[in-house]
């Protein structure tokens, strides 16, 4: 039971950054490998506001805003340096390393015993005896779903039309006499928003900061996003946006399963391996399809 | 109006590669004038479209918009004014969004594109009349995506979406090249259509040269970036295929080609 509900918890925390990832990658075409450095980014603004006594709640909207900006350069850096899409990120990626350190203070910052979205008086009186097992999963249900319906009104305004044009045939948006590149950075924006969103509850639900916790987010993002457009693509009563989310819930299930039988040090090892194997069934997949035709 | 004024355009400069396209090239096409233009492989004629939108820069010249200097303008503000389909059906649509979809997107051009609903369903059966002007059967699939639909009905939707909106000028690259000859004709016809329609300046790069004698009322042939052929109004009207074919072959000829 415990691990069914650590899955659920994990895999919609991380289906909240999944969803960014599913812009940038799915819908503007865009490799962005800023996210491994914005998703920390969300857990460090949290540690340090949170230690400060902010508001938990407003700290996630400030955590969103440093991931926008944190977006916003990466696509300066591409859209007005012309740098290449995959190499604008890696450049993020490794420059934040360096201001998730500052703003924290140090490489490790413990939550204990500090008000969190999950641990404050007002919650607490609401989610009392049995219910409070529940009350982190229905917490992060509530929040992955307000993400995940806010992008699905998102894309479908004229604002929302043009960032899916834009990864779709970017000829298009000039013919409409936009700006392309500032289409792509505000999808840049948006999507590193949900993914420092996504790092403010991981460090929130876990209770601690820490400096390497940003390491192969974008490998459980792409995965999330593959298993959720590829492997779930036979659900087409869905969204893609939900399919994410359910895509990131079964890939924490199968590192579940493989930590079982692995010591935890072999966690990032899994993760890629098992990212690897998604791919390629992906492709497989993709190729029936074409035969088919 | 759109002046082209002493261009200069080299391909790879400083290297060993270095090609001259244009030298001191003019050009005007007045209001109103419906431009053909033919000429062999790498004469410039794709060229010379790209530099009117703005999608590759010259070296010297000027470039002038009813008057107005666009030389320096980027390529997406010079589209206000400007519609443009290209060649590649694929182009001038968004695959993976629906026909409304689409046609919602083109209906914005020249406002803003903010957090307003993509569709406005109010103006449905408007995009309905304007889709069944085709004669395609694409009224009745507006919640189809175009990525579904023949390359012939993607360049009618295409056309259709560059022209939704009030543009003064019409940039057509050679956009009944992908596309059979039957499709082909029904394209040209409803261009011609929309163009008398919506009195737009337009310019045509076309290889075929049946087209550019029946439609348009001047005719270009380039050659080498230069124009060695330029014909309006009556003169244009008694000009005929063969004409144009003997002298397209001449400098074909003249080329070793």
């Amino acid at each position: 039971m415990g691990i069914i509900l650590g899955v659920l918890e994990q895999g919609l925390i991380f289906g909240i950054m999944a969803l960014g990832v599913y812009i940038t990658y799915k819908i503007l075409d865009f490799p962005d490998l800023t996210v491994d450095g914005s998703f920390p980014l969300g857990a460090a603004m949290s540690a340090l506001l949170i230690t400060h006594g902010v508001n938990p709640y407003l700290t996630l909207l400030i955590s969103f805003a440093a991931g926008v900006l944190a977006g916003i350069c990466t696509g300066l850096i591409h859209v007005k340096l012309k740098v290449r899409d995959l190499l604008s990120g890696i450049i993020m990626m490794t420059a934040l390393y360096t201001i998730n350190m500052v703003v924290a203070g140090k490489a490790n910052v413990p939550l204990f015993s500090k008000e969190t979205i999950f641990d404050n008086s007002f919650i607490n009186n609401i989610f009392t005896g049995e219910m409070a097992n529940f009350k982190t999963l229905i917490i992060v249900l509530i929040l992955a779903l307000a993400c995940k319906f806010l992008l699905d009104a998102y894309l479908k305004t004229k604002s929302g039309f043009l960032l899916r044009a834009a990864g779709d045939n970017d000829v298009l948006v000039t013919s409409l006499a936009k700006d392309k590149g500032l289409v792509k950075i505000v999808g840049l924006a948006i999507a590193n928003g949900l993914v420092a969103l996504g790092g403010s509850v991981m460090a929130q639900q876990q209770r601690y900061f820490d400096i390497s916790m940003g390491t192969g987010t974008i490998v459980i993002g792409l995965a999330s996003v593959i298993i959720g457009i590829s492997l779930l693509r036979g659900l087409t009563f869905l969204r893609s946006t939900t399919t994410v989310l359910i895509g990131s819930i079964l890939y924490k299930a199968c590192v579940a399963i493989a930590l079982a039988k692995f010591p935890p040090t072999y966690m990032k090892l899994i993760t890629a391996v098992l990212f690897l194997i998604i791919l390629v069934i992906s492709m497989q997949l993709k190729k029936k399809v074409k035969t088919n035709d | 109006m759109i002046e082209l004024k002493q261009i200069h355009k080299y391909y790879n400069p400083g290297t060993i590669n270095e090609m001259c396209l244009f030298d001191n090239f003019d050009l005007t096409v007045r209001d109103g004038e419906f431009v053909s233009v033919v000429g062999s492989n790498g004469s410039g004629k794709t060229s010379l479209l790209n530099i009117i939108c703005g999608s590759i820069r010259i070296e010297r010249g000027q470039i002038l918009m009813n008057g107005r200097d666009i030389t320096r303008e980027k390529e997406y503000k010079r589209m206000s004014h400007i519609g443009r389909v290209y060649q590649n059906p694929a182009m001038g649509t968004c695959p993976t969004m629906t026909i409304l979809e689409n046609m919602s997107l083109a209906d914005n051009k020249g406002k803003l594109y903010l957090l307003g609903k993509g569709t406005d369903k109010k103006r449905k059966e408007y995009y309905r009349d304007q889709l069944s002007l085709l004669n395609l059967g694409l009224e009745d699939k507006l919640d189809v995506k175009v990525g579904s639909l023949s390359g012939g009905q993607r360049q009618a939707m295409a056309l259709l979406m560059s022209t939704m909106t009030p543009i003064e000028f019409l940039i057509l690259d050679e956009h009944t090249a992908a596309l059979d000859p039957k499709t082909a004709d029904t394209i040209m016809e409803l261009t011609d259509k929309i163009v008398k329609e919506k009195n737009l300046t337009t310019i045509m790069v076309t290889h075929n040269l049946r087209f550019a004698v029946d439609y348009g009322n001047r005719l270009l042939m380039m050659h080498q970036g230069a124009s060695v052929l330029d014909k309006s109004g009556s003169e244009k009207d008694r000009t005929q295929v063969d004409e144009i074919l003997k002298l397209f072959n001449e400098i074909s000829i003249e080329c070793g080609n």
